[in-house]
């Protein structure tokens, strides 16, 4: 029995549907992450688990009881709001006491949790401020002080860091972890960050228009998407997709690539015998820009290193990376070189593709193929 | 450049002067009731018939204000505006706290608890406050006759109070919307229920338009005639209808030296209550407009 089980959960608010049919589940201590682009229903699934939305059919399980007809506070379960939902009155101390004292939590067993859970997040010094006078990175762990110390089988956190800025949110993100991995907690956190996604998750839930798209690990939904939403969704930059003919090469399968006058058969090694049907079709063909580099002799002579000569039409440098933009198939093609080897704009070079982990999708259904 | 900039200084000054002129003139004509209520009222019976409206009492005293309070004609019984004074406190308090209640209570459902039809309710509502007072007079009478409240204290209480609602609504649900609903949901899921909530939560912030409330509604139920005078009678009625009486009691010489006292007094109170909470007046008008 899972921690938190989601089965065929919908949702429908004034005859359209907003969530179709979400079946999720986690075990115990696991950090679940709901990711999609705005819209797509996570923030009103979450709401759904904490019981402050309906749910129009299906159930929602946590730990082994049906939570459907529960009210929030009778649901074990802890929020960390993107607002950080601070008491605007109170202070911390009374901010985090606040949902002890309404369980009718002893005065002196109070005070211990405010104390354990201050030296925890180390905001000590700052229980007899008023949230007004917090940083924003103090109030989001004032937030999620709050949500600790009632101690609670199942955590939410709704984007809770998309408020901050871009420094603060990866210290953040960091302490999440650590904390996570500290107390060993369930937790369920929605985001639209793909980066928070990846380095956060133990599973992935990624959804679009109020359907799950892919629910995995963050490896799985990276090294084999579902389909052309989910592989475009995860990764920065995000993989190419090159539309390509399929043909037969040396007795499997592979797509023709072109560029200028040059024209190249890479061979589709990952799964050679599905593309058999789609001879003399065209595919999106799709690799993530890591897997196109600059040409390292000792990689060479392997099945799945193929390299190309290519003009450069544009590069990026980003510092431990640079990004060279090239010209296949009318597409422009992101590689992602090492910056000693990347050449100018205009020139040619000299790229190895690793397409081991390349992956083709059916260009109308957008579903994956191979 | 100091020569360079003397046209422009002096245009600059031109315009001062034209704009503090025109303060001082703004100032002198809204005060100028003020100075010869005040003055008047200072004034013997003589001096008034004899002197110049706007001249300074040759020998204030409080002589005037004395009979306002305690033995001025009010029709045919002659003990002054004190009855009066205090009829007017024993119904405006409790109508003031009454409808700031729950205008409070109102706002935070129509904002907090939404339900189906909440939009409509409030609009609904707000129609309230278009409502002259002419059309509710007969059948609140009918109202108060069959709740048996009818020319009580009570009775006034209850008219003002559900006057009052649509303007307290107003007021409170729409500061209560600026309020993140995020509050609730994190209070109700820390366990919170409504009354709680509301409590702990949103009173505590709720201060700025509080006084916004009491303000309005301290104002429109002192300064009441209409209702004051249709719904209560003899002893019972408010000083606004006192002081009518007062200055419209035709025996004898018109002592305008009282009646000026006596308009002073029914007007303190109001006056009070602007001196001491206006600046919040402003600041809980304003105060949706900047992210709390």
């Amino acid at each position: 029995m899972g921690a938190l089980s989601i089965r065929d959960v919908r949702k429908s608010y004034q005859g359209t549907e907003i969530l179709k049919g979400i079946n999720l589940e986690i075990e115990k201590g696991e950090l679940l992450i709901l990711v999609g682009p705005s819209g797509c229903g996570k923030s009103t699934l979450l709401s759904m688990i904490a019981g402050l939305d309906t749910v129009s059919s299906g159930e929602i399980r946590i730990g082994d009881r049906v939570v459907n007809n529960l009210s929030p506070k009778d649901r074990d379960i802890a929020m960390v709001f993107q607002s950080y939902a601070l008491y605007p009155s109170m202070t911390v101390r009374e901010n985090i006491s606040f949902g002890l004292e309404i369980r009718k939590v002893g005065k002196a067993e109070q005070q211990k949790i405010v104390e354990r859970v201050a030296h925890t997040l180390q905001i000590g010094h700052l229980l007899d401020r008023k949230p007004s006078q917090l940083s924003g990175g103090q109030r989001q762990r004032v937030a999620m002080g709050r949500a600790i110390a009632r101690d609670p089988s199942l955590f939410l956190f709704d984007e809770p860091l998309s408020n901050l800025d871009a420094k603060l949110r990866v210290e953040m993100r960091v302490e999440i972890k650590q904390l996570h991995q500290r107390m060993g907690t369930t937790i369920v956190y929605v985001t639209h960050d793909q980066i928070e996604a990846m380095t956060l998750g133990d599973k992935i839930a990624v959804m679009k228009a109020g359907e799950v798209q892919q629910f995995g690990t963050p490896r799985q939904i990276y090294d084999n998407p579902a389909n052309l939403f989910v592989a475009g969704f995860m990764g920065s930059p995000s993989m190419n997709f090159i539309p390509a003919r399929v043909e037969s090469v040396g007795g499997g399968y592979g797509v023709r690539l072109e560029s200028g006058a040059n024209s190249y058969v890479f061979p589709a090694v990952s799964a050679n015998g599905k593309l058999k049907s789609w001879e003399g079709k065209e595919v999106v063909f799709g690799i993530r820009p890591e897997q196109i580099t600059h040409r390292v002799e000792s990689s060479l002579g392997a099945e799945h290193i193929q390299t190309a000569s290519l003009p450069i039409s544009l590069t990026e440098p980003t510092g431990p990376d640079t990004l060279v933009l090239v010209p296949v198939n009318g597409r422009e093609v992101t590689c992602r070189v090492h910056p000693a080897h990347a050449r100018a704009p205009g020139e040619n070079m000299e790229l190895m593709f690793d397409l081991s982990k390349a992956v083709f999708f059916d260009p109308a259904s957008e579903l994956r193929i191979a | 450049m100091a020569e360079l900039s003397q046209p422009r200084d002096t245009g600059r000054l031109i315009g001062r002067v034209i704009v503090y002129g025109l303060l001082v003139l703004v100032c002198v004509y809204y005060l100028m009731p003020l100075f010869v209520m005040v003055t008047t009222s200072l004034k013997s019976l003589d001096e008034i018939r004899a002197g110049n409206l706007l001249s300074l009492p040759q020998d204030p005293n409080l002589d005037a204000w004395g009979k306002a309070w305690s033995s001025a004609c009010t029709g045919i019984q002659c003990e002054g505006l004190a009855g009066f004074f205090w009829n007017s406190v024993s119904f405006v308090v409790p109508a003031v706290l009454i409808s700031t209640l729950i205008g409070a209570v109102n706002g935070y459902v129509l904002t907090m608890w939404r339900f189906r039809g909440s939009d409509l309710l409030f609009g609904m509502l707000m129609i309230g406050c278009f409502i002259p007072f002419q059309v509710v007079l007969l059948p609140m009478a009918r109202t108060l006759g069959a709740m048996g409240i009818a020319n009580s204290t009570t009775g006034l209480v209850f008219v003002h109070v559900v006057y009052g609602l649509a303007f307290t609504t107003l007021f409170f649900r729409n500061y209560y919307v600026t309020i993140p609903d995020e509050l609730v949901k994190a209070a109700k899921i820390d366990g919170a229920g409504f009354w709680l909530i509301f409590r702990r939560i949103i009173l505590p912030l709720s201060a700025p338009i509080i006084v916004v409330s009491i303000i309005w509604q301290f104002t429109q139920v002192w300064n009441d005639f209409l209702f004051g005078v249709v719904f209560s009678s003899g002893d019972r009625q408010p000083i606004t209808v006192a002081l009518n009486n007062l200055v419209n009691t035709s025996t004898g010489v018109k002592e305008y030296n009282v009646d000026m006292a006596a308009a002073i007094i029914a007007a303190l109170p109001t006056l009070f209550v602007y001196v001491v909470a206006g600046k919040y007046f402003v600041r809980g008008l304003t105060a949706g407009a900047v992210k709390g």
